[in-house]
């Protein structure tokens, strides 16, 4: 499968990635690689297997609906790189 | 029959709009679909937000078994298919306000697949809308723009609390049936008590898709107008957006697939280009979160404690109340009106409760601003001015003025009528002589309505006028007839 440029730079993009114009090319190429070897497990039929989700059967764990999380502000802001007034600050983004 | 009146008069013809909704309702539960932080509405920035939900490294999301208690509470109250395999995946996009540049949702496998609802129209005639999905997911953050020249300010406390996205089938032909389709879905909702549908606090949204086409042909393309937060908006935007699309066909022009928002104040749609790409969602199954499986019974279970819903008790409304269907429908429009007219109606008169509960009192309520649960008048003291009509202890025109009085100052009618002496006059020998009193004042009178028995009329209500509206009026009446007999010519 190969993977060119306008694909690299439009996933990057949508990752918010920095890619120079020069990397493109490298990474089309290594992209293109991975998905290659990826696409080997293409050749065994699994028409009769269920996705398998977990390596233990096991079903999704559920809780209460209780409230367990006392407030955080101060902790929740503390790494942010930007608060104010409890605010999360983020540049303006407007639509 | 093809309906041609929701048509729209173009240039070079007639238009039809399609439309289908995406209603997004907040679930009702003490906390967020993944996280044990609370949901309640209009706390301090910031303050119920867990490690989960600002999206911490490390995290992970453990599901509340509420909300999916509550998808499947309503999957049933829409008469759609539960699904007893759901999937939960990431639907992925970066906006400050989604800390995990992510939102949990479901894509493939939702929690409900197919129902339907039966929408009421303003004609009292009903129609079904075809539900698609619904599916469970997580709300994000609130962003705002206007705090800051700079900077936009990020509150992320309903971060992570769930949503139910219901979708609809593209089966609404006009504003009046997407209106109708949103009351009746808040009305479901509400009535089961799965969301609290309250447009204003934004815990229940909607985004509309709205297309045109020649009638019968293929369906045109369609924008989607986000987040419209009232019905009475919905309408204008549907209004709106249809024109512009017809304008911008008729003038040789394409619409193009895009989100558009509504502008409220200037009453017009307009394009969030912004949002285009963005598209791009790149779902997977969220791998931090197994497949939601549970049993038949489980969902029967669920099923056996389901209320009765509107239109049953529309239908009950009418067949056990004897009420007209336009009254049912107004008072099963919603939960609270239902349950306090059945309060009023019980052991009395029921035609005469729902007459009562759907003209004065509503009538008050609405001139005052009111609803039923700010109301100064309450179900059981409306019963009990109807049963002083009942047991003639007061006219139906006095309790009009019993009810203002009731409206205004909250106390029960019986008080009223004791302390304002607005007692009925029964006793027949003080209306007679109240009659008499009359008569004997204006005798010119007594004269014309012996040659004009129509005459009679100004009697009775010089009568009423005497005893202050108090006299019983059928006895007014049938003792002037006794006074002017009907005279042989006639």
């Amino acid at each position: 499968m190969s993977v060119d440029q306008n694909t690299v730079r439009k996933v990057a993009h949508l990752a918010r990635i920095a890619v120079q114009e020069d990397e493109l090319d490298h990474f089309a190429k290594e992209m293109s690689t991975i998905l290659d070897w990826v696409e080997q497990l293409s050749e065994v039929n699994t028409d009769q297997v269920e996705p398998m989700t977990s390596a233990v059967a096991q079903n999704m764990r559920v809780r209460a609906d209780e409230v367990t999380s006392p407030p955080l502000r101060d902790e929740v802001t503390r790494n942010a790189s930007g608060a104010e007034d409890g605010f999360f600050a983020v540049p303006k983004v407007v639509e | 029959m093809t309906d041609t009146s929701n048509y729209i008069e173009g240039l070079t013809g007639s238009w039809e709009i399609v439309m289908g909704l995406e209603i997004h309702a907040q679930v009702v539960s003490n906390s967020k679909l993944f996280s044990g932080a609370p949901t309640e509405f209009g706390a301090e920035q910031n303050t119920q937000v867990s490690l989960v939900d600002a999206a911490l490294p490390g995290m992970l999301p453990v599901i509340n078994e509420k909300c999916v208690e509550q998808a499947v509470r309503t999957g049933l109250g829409l008469k759609a298919q539960v699904n007893l395999r759901s999937v939960f995946d990431r639907k992925n996009y970066f906006y400050p306000d989604l800390p995990q540049g992510y939102q949990i949702s479901q894509f493939k496998d939702p929690i409900i697949g197919e129902g339907l609802v039966e929408i009421d129209l303003p004609d009292g005639s009903t129609k079904d809308v075809r539900i698609e999905r619904l599916h469970l997911e997580q709300d994000a953050g609130k962003s705002l723009h206007d705090q800051h020249p700079s900077m936009s300010f990020v509150d992320l406390n309903r971060s992570g609390v769930a949503l139910m996205e219901i979708v609809s089938m593209p089966d609404m032909r006009c504003a009046e049936e997407a209106q109708a389709y949103v009351k009746k879905i808040r009305a479901i909702l509400r009535y089961l008590g799965t969301c609290d549908g309250n447009m204003e606090q934004g815990s229940m949204r909607a985004d509309v898709n709205v297309s045109v086409r020649r009638p019968g042909e293929e369906l045109g393309t369609r924008c989607e107008i986000k987040n419209v937060n009232s019905i009475r908006f919905i309408g204008q935007a549907i209004e709106y957006e249809a024109r512009r699309q017809v304008e911008v066909i008729e003038d040789g022009g394409t619409i193009t697939q895009e989100t558009r928002l509504f502008d409220s104040k200037a009453g017009v749609t307009r394009s969030m280009r912004s949002k285009e790409e963005a598209h791009d969602y790149r779902y997977f199954p969220d791998p931090d979160l197994l497949p939601l499986v549970f049993t038949q019974e489980y969902v029967d279970a669920i099923a056996a404690t389901l209320p009765e819903l509107p239109d049953d008790k529309k239908a009950r409304f009418v067949s056990d109340y004897g009420l007209s269907i336009y009254d049912a429908g107004v008072l099963v429009s919603e939960k609270v009106r239902a349950e306090f007219f059945e309060d009023v109606a019980k052991g009395r008169d029921a035609k005469m409760a729902s007459n009562w509960v759907t003209g004065d009192f509503f009538g008050a309520l609405n001139k005052a601003g009111l609803t039923i649960e700010t109301s100064p008048v309450n179900a059981k003291q409306l019963g009990e001015l109807i049963d002083l009509i009942k047991d003639d202890t007061i006219s139906g025109r006095i309790a009009k003025d019993v009810f203002e009085i009731m409206f205004e100052t909250g106390d029960d009618p019986a008080k009223i009528v004791d302390e304002k002496g607005l007692r009925q006059v029964t006793d027949l020998s003080a209306i007679e002589a109240a009659i008499d009193e009359v008569m004997a004042a204006n005798p010119d009178k007594v004269q014309q309505a012996i040659e004009k028995p129509k005459m009679v009329g100004w009697f009775v209500g010089q009568v009423m006028k005497a005893t202050s509206g108090k006299a019983n009026p059928q006895a007014v009446n049938k003792l002037l007839a006794a006074k002017f007999p009907p005279s042989a010519e006639d």
